[in-house]
């Protein structure tokens, strides 16, 4: 039997980073606020300390701080045609689990996008033409500006310490910095990290080659930093075990590193863990979400009011619960009718891993950080003319290398054997001086009709619920983009003096079992047509209004950067729509 | 922590109990961050000692198979001395050996090969059927000058090898099992063993980790992140410690 | 976010009410209608003496002096009663007098004897006033029926009547007195440490009776597990290295830039001195940075010396990740162990504790982190936590003796025993 809990102002579904965000927002503005989190409670002493934090084996490759495939996954396939089969074990990307969600085990790239990122469809069809774009890509604008988030990217960055150095300081281009991005209307919180050799090596070839490098804006401490909320953290150790890994210094910021602790502490907060939100409840009429279902480790069923209820998982968990919820119309690529499932993303990644004389360089790989390393964004966006490469979109690329962590980052120049003497004699040889950048590439993913999600009708989660399916491919566009960008990062590494080079170009189709990253974008989009998006500029639902989805799942396109300062910026966007809009009129904040 | 709750009840963790009885298992968090004296999930320290999941009959072909993967040499033993025998001995009769946290659920369909892995075996389950096949194989004298009637461990290492890159190319095929996948996830395992830390079996004496200059489980490196091209001074340590820790 | 203006125009009141010659106490708690000054006066000076540290009722949130917790003596536990004006279990039917009589004197109702367990020979230094402020306040919370199981003291310290000669051995009456040579922060801070704050209950030595070694006062104790470290001046094991300021602001928000408040201190830290004014707190700090003490200095051992190889080894492997290579840590987030009391300590109780067991600073509103300490129980053996308590205890200025491997178990045993 189900079990009814108090009624609340607000429910929030997970607590990572936009649900930390969110609840802090909301609590300030007076809310009672609930958040439901289906993995555990995380804390830096006890779950990730520096006593065992650095375990390569439990955390990189056993996937320990993950949701595991068991609990949930999704099915999986290129084409419509094909029968989709469920993801076993994780791959391609990793959907996080627990208090802090993908803020505990991120890198900490703490990026904006592009002004043009915002108005892509416009942008390009006015640069180059609508007939530039292939007919079945479907990007769109967002319908919220660059201009209209600064002010959320700069409260974002200012939480989390990000250190780095501005290019663009309120229109003024600085040395140093990126001087492609959108204006900035503050330097960043904490000067860049300092940057270890190799790292250094490609800034400078970089700039001989005419580029303009800057250190990658990062989440991981140059120095001790104290928030506008009061909450301190330490300066990053270059530990070299920081993605997939906690932080056991309290030097990445996360949600327990910079709002956690402020949060608790309010009268007005209560969160609960290992609890699954089921689905969205719904009044008769269908427009009004009465509060949410879930289930907690016991199997009991319960139910929780609210009058505003906010979705806050991974991307694509918010869009299969909005499925479950039958909330707004699911997308139909043949018809190409429906908005949610469409215009699901991922990012088009690739590397080149490099070998150096062994008696010239000592890299030390192992001194590293998440977010550290040297990068360029000359191959971004619309940064530069697409016209005549015959492809759109592209991506930073970067001397960004995390690790030497060893069973994950022991290269062997091309030809060497996978294992025995020569292999053992190479992973020796090479340790100290091949350079793996893991994600060198950053290139971005536009929608595509094809490229959605919907639920499956076969495969079951452990509740008998439908897993959600996946359905992607690259498309001639991506690959014509990565070949260019690929080679554009080998010249920097050529003129670092590399010996030898891997280039490890995306190629078709895509690879459900190759880690490339975890941004998946997409599936219940922003925009200012609800025949083609899920949510209104303010993240509100289009059809549900006292419904907010936050997230990646928003992002009508993906760009050619990490997504977290981007989503932590329409998470305070969305806050501030809220509290200035919404809470005194709730109702639909824009009619369209 | 609520209003009264106090540190002194969370010492003896009764405030969870307490605000969280409300809702089964499930726990409430409220007021202050949780935390207990001593909480900790450390790994547990693999002992040496019997075997786990080898059975006598297939301990000589993975202990030559480790060694043929990770060859001794005159400065660092190969994959059976580094211990990643007794490493994967454990990962197999603990939570990797059944699959344990993965989606195991039916229909099991081949895809393609980008669908990933649609076995309904187990990793313990294919290694147990590997190995006998391997043996099988060998004894059969079916490879290329594989001499009739030896096992695997007893063939010479050339021979070992031979037959080793059949299963990489798919040229040897074993029975009830894909002999190419198998062998993909082998190398892997063994070469997890080798680098993993020491607290998990292999990598003996962090002898991997001083093979390449790796210096471990350090968590501090702010002396040297700008000392460019200048090897790193300290030698490795093992989430277990090393052996300077002990007073001589 | 901070609450400077509320708690300088409160500390005002109190600075005025309290050296003036106060008229205000009043005979009887229902008699006539205190004011609502004396009320927030009472419910302040509540905070000062950190009442609900030991009435608050263990079972109940919402019942800060409902009394029921055991409280930990060396004799054996002793429960707090309920000091709600609850007319059958608490003192509810008590008389100011009746009240004063039990706060400064230790007399119960009945004449008998209270156990020191409360601090009534600190609280004997507190004003009448005071103490008629904080009946007033008492007398307005929420009354609540709860009656208090009896004390659990093992013979022969079941009988109360022992107590008289405990009273004659260490309890001297007299209100506190103002020493004219000394300015008005001192004695501000001297009225507070020894009389409500009684700082000395955890931080003076103790007789093996339970008493104040006076010859030693507040020269650090060891209790509970933990080692309430040395508060003199004294440069080998108390505060030279911290300023007024830091005295006052780590009493405030529970962290400095050396050191984080974790265990009972915590407790005290959460409850009374976060809420205290900032004159209280400097005055604290000034009549602390006053207590002149001069210990006799170790010589730290020598950098070979097997310990100090061993230790110095694993600091560097491991504490280093927070605690950097020389020892500073984070100022407010990590605690620099050349300048932590908790190191400099005589007695390596605290340090061996954390170690062992890890440990959580308190979260305060201007200080809302709280940073932990993880534990190493599991990843060091005796003779290694030893070895890394004694290189700590003799690196950056710290001197002291080797911590033995025994008494690292000792505090393996002993703090896990009392942490559960």
């Amino acid at each position: 039997m189900t079990r009814r809990l108090p009624h609340k102002d607000v429910v929030i579904v997970g607590l990572g980073w936009t649900g930390s965000i969110l609840a802090n927002e909301l609590t300030d503005a007076g809310l009672d606020v609930i958040a439901i989190e289906r993995g555990p409670w995380r804390n830096t002493a006890t779950d990730y300390p520096p006593t065992y934090a650095q375990d390569e084996l439990r955390y990189r490759i056993r996937h320990e701080l993950f949701l595991q495939p068991a609990q949930t996954t999704f099915t999986f396939r290129n084409k419509m045609s094909e029968t989709a089969l469920p993801i076993r074990n994780w791959g391609a990307f990793m959907p996080p689990n627990g208090v802090g969600g993908g803020g505990v085990h991120w890198n900490a790239e703490t990026w904006r996008f592009l002004p043009t990122d915002f108005e892509l469809r416009t942008h390009l069809t006015k640069r180059y033409g609508a007939h530039f774009l292939p007919a079945d890509m479907t990007i769109q604008d967002w319908g919220v500006t660059y201009a209209e988030l600064e002010p959320h990217y700069d409260r974002f960055e200012y939480l989390c310490g990000t250190s780095g150095q501005a290019g663009n300081l309120q229109g003024k281009i600085l040395t140093g910095g990126n001087p492609f991005e959108g204006p900035r209307s503050r330097p960043y919180p904490n000067p860049p990290q300092a940057q270890p050799f190799s790292h250094t090596l490609f800034g400078q070839a970089a700039r001989q080659l005419g580029y303009k490098p800057f250190p990658q804006p990062s989440g991981n401490l140059s120095q001790a930093y104290r928030n506008p909320l009061g909450v301190r953290q330490g300066p990053c150790s270059y530990c070299g075990f920081c993605e997939w890994f906690g932080c056991g210094n309290y030097s990445k910021a996360s949600p327990q590193t910079t709002i956690l602790p402020v949060l608790v502490r309010k009268s007005n907060f209560t969160a609960r863990d290992q609890c699954e939100v089921t689905r969205i409840n719904l009044d008769p009429s269908g427009r009004r979400a009465t509060g949410v279902t879930f289930v907690d480790t016991a199997g009991q069923e319960w139910e929780q009011t609210a009058d505003l209820v906010l979705l806050c998982a991974y991307t694509i968990f918010n869009v299969q619960l909005l499925m479950l919820s039958k909330i707004g119309q699911p997308y139909d690529p043949v018809a190409n009718r429906g908005v949610i499932g469409r215009n699901f993303t991922h990012q088009t990644i690739s590397d080149v891993v490099s070998f150096f004389d062994p008696k010239k360089f000592i890299f030390n790989p192992f001194i590293a950080s998440g977010a550290i390393g040297m990068c360029i964004d000359e191959f971004n966006g619309d940064n530069f003319d697409h016209g005549p490469h015959g492809f759109v979109g592209g991506g930073y690329m970067g001397q960004v290398q995390t690790n030497g962590r060893p069973i994950e980052t022991t290269p062997v120049p091309p030809g060497t054997p996978k294992w025995g003497a020569k292999w053992k004699q190479a992973v020796k040889e090479n340790y100290l001086s091949a350079t793996k950048p893991g994600t060198g590439v950053h290139g971005s993913m536009y929608s595509y009709r094809d490229v959605y999600l919907d639920l499956d009708s076969t495969y079951k989660d452990r509740l008998g619920r439908p897993l959600l399916r996946i359905t992607m491919d690259f498309h001639d566009n991506e690959l014509k983009q990565n070949r260019f960008l690929t080679d554009r990062f080998a010249e920097i590494f050529q003129a670092m003096g590399a010996q030898q080079m891997d280039k490890q170009y995306r190629r078709a189709p895509y690879d459900i079992t190759d880690y490339q990253t975890t941004h998946l974008c997409g599936g219940a989009i922003m925009g200012n047509d609800p025949k083609t998006s899920a949510l209104n500029r303010y993240l509100q639902s289009w059809d549900v209004p006292n419904l907010f989805v936050i997230g990646a799942s928003a992002f009508p396109q993906n760009a050619g950067y990490n997504p977290t300062g981007t989503v932590a910026a329409l998470a305070y966007w969305s806050a501030e729509a809220i509290r200035t809009h919404y809470l005194k009129n709730p109702g639909q904040l824009v009619h369209a | 922590m609520s209003d009264g709750i106090r540190r002194r009840d969370v010492l003896t963790g009764a405030a969870l109990a307490l605000v969280g009885s409300a809702a089964a298992r499930a726990g409430v968090i409220k007021g202050e961050l949780p935390w207990k004296p001593d909480e900790a999930s450390p790994p547990p320290r693999v002992e040496p000692g019997a075997w786990q999941f080898f059975t006598s009959e297939e301990l000589p072909a993975i202990e030559a198979l480790a060694d043929r993967i990770i060859p001794p040499d005159p400065q660092t033993p190969g994959g059976k001395d580094a211990g990643c025998v007794v490493f994967l001995d454990r990962q197999l009769a603990g939570p990797y050996g059944s699959a344990a946290g993965l989606y195991e659920q039916g229909p099991f369909i081949q895809g393609v090969e980008q669908q990933g892995a649609q076995s309904s075996k187990t990793p313990a389950q294919t290694y147990r059927t590997a190995l006998q096949a391997l043996d099988q194989y060998c004894r059969d004298g079916r490879g290329s000058g594989v001499p009739h009637g030896k096992r695997f461990a007893e063939l010479a290492p050339d021979l070992q090898d031979q037959v080793m890159h059949g299963l990489e190319n798919g040229g040897v095929q074993l029975p009830g099992l894909d002999a190419k996948q198998f062998f993909i996830t082998l190398v892997k395992d063994v070469q997890d063993g080798f680098f993993a830390d020491p607290m998990y079996g292999g990598n003996r004496d962090m002898c991997a980790w001083k093979m390449i200059g790796f210096p471990g489980a350090r968590y501090d490196y702010r002396d040297w992140v700008s000392r460019h091209n200048e090897r790193y001074p300290l030698p490795p340590v093992s989430i277990g410690g090393r052996a300077a820790w002990r007073p001589r | 976010m901070y609450r400077r203006g509320r708690k300088l125009r409160l500390a005002m009141v109190l600075l005025a009410t309290t050296f003036a010659a106060c008229t205000h106490a009043r005979s009887g708690g229902h008699a006539s209608r205190p004011s609502f000054d004396l009320i927030q006066r009472g419910r302040y000076l509540v905070t000062l003496g950190d009442c609900t540290a030991c009435h608050a009722d263990p079972t109940r949130s919402d019942s800060p002096f409902g009394g029921g917790r055991p409280v930990e003596t060396p004799f054996g536990k002793i429960v707090a009663p309920n000091i709600t004006p609850d007319r059958e279990t608490g003192i509810g039917n008590w008389t100011a007098q009746q009240f004063d009589d039990a706060v400064r004197r230790g007399r119960r109702r009945d004449g008998k004897r209270l156990y020191p367990a409360m601090p009534f020979p600190y609280y004997a230094r507190m004003s009448a006033a005071d103490v008629g402020a904080i009946f007033a306040f008492l007398n307005t919370v929420q009354p609540r029926h709860h009656a208090v199981a009896a004390d659990r003291l093992p013979f022969p310290f079941s009988i109360r009547a022992n107590m008289i000669f405990w009273d004659w051995l260490y309890y001297r009456r007299g209100e506190w007195r103002p020493s004219p040579g000394r300015s008005a922060a001192w004695n501000r801070g001297s009225y507070l440490v020894l009389g409500a704050g009684h700082c000395g209950a955890c931080h003076t030595p103790k007789t093996f009776l339970g008493g104040d070694e006076h010859s030693h006062d507040l020269q650090g104790y060891a209790l509970d597990g933990w080692f309430a470290p040395d508060l003199t001046d004294d440069r080998a094991h108390g505060l030279a290295a911290w300023t007024t300021a830091d005295i006052a602001g780590y009493l405030e928000t529970g962290h400095n830039r050396f050191e984080a408040a974790s265990g009972p201190m915590a407790e005290e830290v959460k409850d009374s001195s976060s809420a205290m004014s900032e004159q209280d707190l400097t005055a604290i700090a000034t009549y602390l940075k006053g207590q002149e003490s001069v210990s006799q200095r170790f010589t730290a051992l020598s950098p070979d010396n097997p310990m100090m190889v061993a230790g110095g080894a694993i600091y560097r492997d491991t504490c280093s990740a927070c605690h950097k290579i020389d020892g500073s840590g984070v100022p407010y987030l990590i605690p620099n162990l050349a300048g932590s009391a908790a190191i400099a300590s005589r007695d390596p109780t605290t340090m061996l504790r954390v170690i062992l067991h890890g440990a959580a600073s308190v979260a305060t509103r201007d200080e809302p982190t709280g940073p932990q300490m993880p534990s190493y129980a599991w990843q060091l053996d005796d003779v290694q936590v030893a070895a890394v308590a004694t290189y700590v205890r003799n690196s950056w200025g710290h001197a002291a003796a080797a911590v033995s491997e025994s008494a690292a178990r000792a505090a393996r045993h002993a703090s896990s025993t009392a942490a559960r």
